[in-house]
């Protein structure tokens, strides 16, 4: 990283590359966008996230040129684009079903954007090369698409889009068929060439991990709407509503009455159990219905109820889970509320401390929690 | 045990209804023509016993062959026919690519219609549909009475009785079959492929070039070939639409058989085409089959 923090979206002066203006989508009456303003600024990595069908592709369709907006506007680098085709933007994408030209060679496939821009042979051949050398493809070259794997097709795509080295690149899921590790190197690739080439990205992606690891800025998006834009570190520590929250991330959410106390509020979220504390700056007024959002690995688990603790609750381990390196304690708490709490697998499995029945406290500071209206 | 009755089915089947007439066929080709019933010689008879048999493949030669060598008539007959045949093929793609690409680019909801509107020519019968073609195109028909009516023409066309309403014919009775396997084509073709094509900087013409018709490309030759084949031997639409100069061989093979009596020579000539049709079909059905490997599993 630069030793300047990237942060356009912050610089009043900075003039976006992207800007979404007001744009709705309608396939009949059908709202796919719903009245959508958002900039995104050269060289940002930016990631849209949300549930199936909340109109990630549809998005990323309209600034590639295939679907116009039905009221609104887009304009990429200050020019409106309502009247300019697909093969006059700047802008490449790589489909969320491949699209591979059938027909083709991988090779032919990859090169097919460079002949269109007249390029001579052996730079063709050279900048092909080198995309297939990035996508580990090179053994592949001669092959047709069906005649490859499903994650192996998924390379080619994102090779394609990438051969031209546009400014734009509109990634729709482009990794999700690579196992681990390969998507790993991949994100890692695409970084490496955002931060050479300065290319901006955006990326649709399932992978919260993923957005987490490539993003400058993640968008949360909910039928039609982004919930949320920001760095994903803000994002997993500062969601901005309970959707967000419960999207992003293992989270526990407990619902109850909030009245302020301090430079906070105190939470009550069922009879008998012990009033809550959280320091926020949210305002929910003097009083009102409130979420709280507690990660799971702020939540410690303790045999005796900690001394010192602001939150401590006792409850019974309903279920465990086990993975590796820290195992999560699902606990009922009195009122019926479950809550998740993390420790990490210091012991042996076989010499751990808690085990199903056992009755636990549960704990957690008064700034682990985040105060979300309820 | 159903695996074979499931292969042995349409091997049975070609058996019957190609193999063994094929090969009468090709036994009269050999014979020598005669004023009999049947018209021509030898015919096999079994009761003669071994030294009949012996008698009858004796009697057999190439003589009708090497006969269709000497009159030019034949061989002019069959180049004019390959002639007539992939014009007819050549017109009818050009006819029937757009029709089957509108077709497939249609709403979802009008394709069935359309589709039954390609179709539904073949629910009368084919003689009729030729036969009004003659009311159309005759010197008093239709075409002339309202291009007569716009005054494009002066006097009538000579349309009926000449290459060109063969052309016609051809076209009109076999653009179903050039239709169809490409609409088939186009209807799989994912548009996507065409997004693609010009997010890399194709425009919409250079896309439907390298990516629509290549794609297609399948249905195209499918499509060729089904109006090919049964265009080269052609009898009805020539014979009735074509003039005094329409030279198919079709036409000569009735001629012999019908109007000569000479089987022998017509079964020769019919062989011939046979040879020459088998090239096309053998073409075809390779087509046919790289298409299913390239689909895949
Ligand atoms: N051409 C279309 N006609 C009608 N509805 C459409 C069309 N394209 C998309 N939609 C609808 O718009 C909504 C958003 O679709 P979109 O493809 O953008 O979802 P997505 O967020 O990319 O989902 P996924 O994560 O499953 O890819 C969906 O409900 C979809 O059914
Ligand atoms: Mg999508």
């Amino acid at each position: 990283m630069s030793d300047t923090v990237f942060t356009p979206w912050d610089d009043p002066g900075q003039e976006p590359l992207i800007q979404f203006k007001n744009v709705t989508k309608r396939f009949g009456d059908f709202t796919a966008i719903d009245n959508l303003t958002q900039d995104i600024y050269a060289k940002e990595f930016f990631a849209l996230l949300g549930p199936s069908g909340c109109g990630k592709t549809t998005m990323m369709r309209m600034l590639g040129g295939f679907e116009t907006p039905t009221e609104g506007q887009i304009l990429i680098a200050g020019q409106d684009m309502s009247n300019v085709p697909p093969n006059k933007r700047a802008v490449n994408m790589m489909f969320q079903s491949y699209a591979l030209f059938p027909h083709l060679s991988i090779f032919e496939n990859i090169a097919f954007g460079l002949k269109r821009e007249g390029k001579s042979k052996p730079e063709i051949e050279e900048r092909v090369s080198e995309m297939l050398r990035l996508t580990r493809l090179e053994k592949f070259a001669r092959r047709k698409p069906h005649q490859i794997s499903g994650g192996q097709r998924q390379r080619v795509a994102l090779a394609r889009s990438l051969a031209k080295a546009p400014k734009l690149l509109l990634l729709d899921e482009p990794l999700g068929a690579l196992d681990k590790k390969l998507r790993q190197d991949t994100q890692f690739e695409l970084m490496d060439i955002q931060e050479k080439t300065g290319t901006t990205f955006v990326i649709v992606t399932h992978d919260q991990e993923e957005a987490m690891t490539v993003a400058s800025r993640v968008a949360v998006m909910d039928e039609g709407r982004i919930v949320q834009v920001a760095t994903p570190a803000d994002i997993y520590e500062k969601p901005n509503s309970v959707y967000v929250a419960d999207f992003i991330g293992d989270v526990n959410i407990i619902e109850g009455h909030a009245t302020r106390a301090g430079d906070g509020y105190d939470i009550t979220f069922a009879l008998g159990a012990p009033k809550l504390h959280a320091k926020t700056s949210t305002d929910l007024g003097p009083e009102g219905k409130c979420a709280l959002a507690i990660r799971p690995e702020k939540v410690s688990i303790s045999a005796k109820k900690p001394a010192k603790a602001v939150n401590a609750v006792e409850g019974e381990i309903i279920d465990i889970a086990y993975l590796g390196n820290i195992s999560t304690y699902h606990v009922q708490l009195a009122g019926g509320q479950m809550v998740k709490g993390q420790a990490a697998n210091t012991q042996r499995l076989e010499r751990r401390q808690f085990t199903w029945e056992d009755r636990v406290w549960l704990s957690w500071t008064d700034t682990a929690a985040v105060v979300l209206e309820g | 045990m159903r695996r074979f009755a499931l292969i042995a089915v349409p091997y049975l089947w070609l058996l019957v209804l190609f193999l063994v007439p094929f090969i009468i066929v090709l036994k009269i080709s050999l014979s020598d023509i005669a004023l009999a019933i049947p018209p021509y010689t030898p015919t096999l008879d079994l009761s003669a016993g071994w030294e009949g048999l012996r008698a009858f493949f004796a009697a057999l030669d190439l003589e009708n062959f090497w006969f269709l060598t000497t009159d030019d008539l034949y061989w002019k007959a069959y180049l004019s026919s390959l002639q007539i045949a992939a014009l007819s093929t050549l017109l009818a793609l050009l006819v029937g690519y757009p029709i089957a690409y509108g077709m497939a680019q249609a709403p979802d909801e009008w394709r069935p219609t359309l589709m039954m509107l390609v179709i539904l020519p073949f629910w009368t019968s084919f003689l009729i549909r030729v036969y009004s073609w003659m009311g159309i195109l005759s010197k008093e028909g239709f075409l002339n009475q309202f291009l007569l009516w716009t005054g494009l023409v002066s006097e009538p066309l000579e349309i009926l009785n000449t290459n060109t309403a063969v052309y016609i014919g051809i076209v009109y009775t076999y653009l179903p079959f050039m239709i169809l396997p490409i609409y088939a084509a186009l209807e799989k073709l994912d548009s996507a492929l065409l997004e693609a094509a010009e997010d890399l900087g194709c425009s919409r013409i250079t896309a439907f070039w390298l990516i629509t018709v290549p794609l297609s490309k399948s249905g195209i030759i499918a499509g060729c070939f089904l109006v090919f084949i049964p265009a080269l031997g052609e009898f009805v639409i020539p014979a009735l639409l074509g003039g005094s100069d329409t030279l198919m061989i079709g036409k000569v093979l009735w001629e012999e058989f019908f109007s000569n009596r000479d089987w022998p020579v017509a079964s020769a000539v019919a062989v011939i085409l046979l040879m020459i049709l088998i090239v096309p079909i053998i073409l075809f059905q390779r087509n046919e089959q790289k298409q299913r490997e390239a689909e895949g599993p």
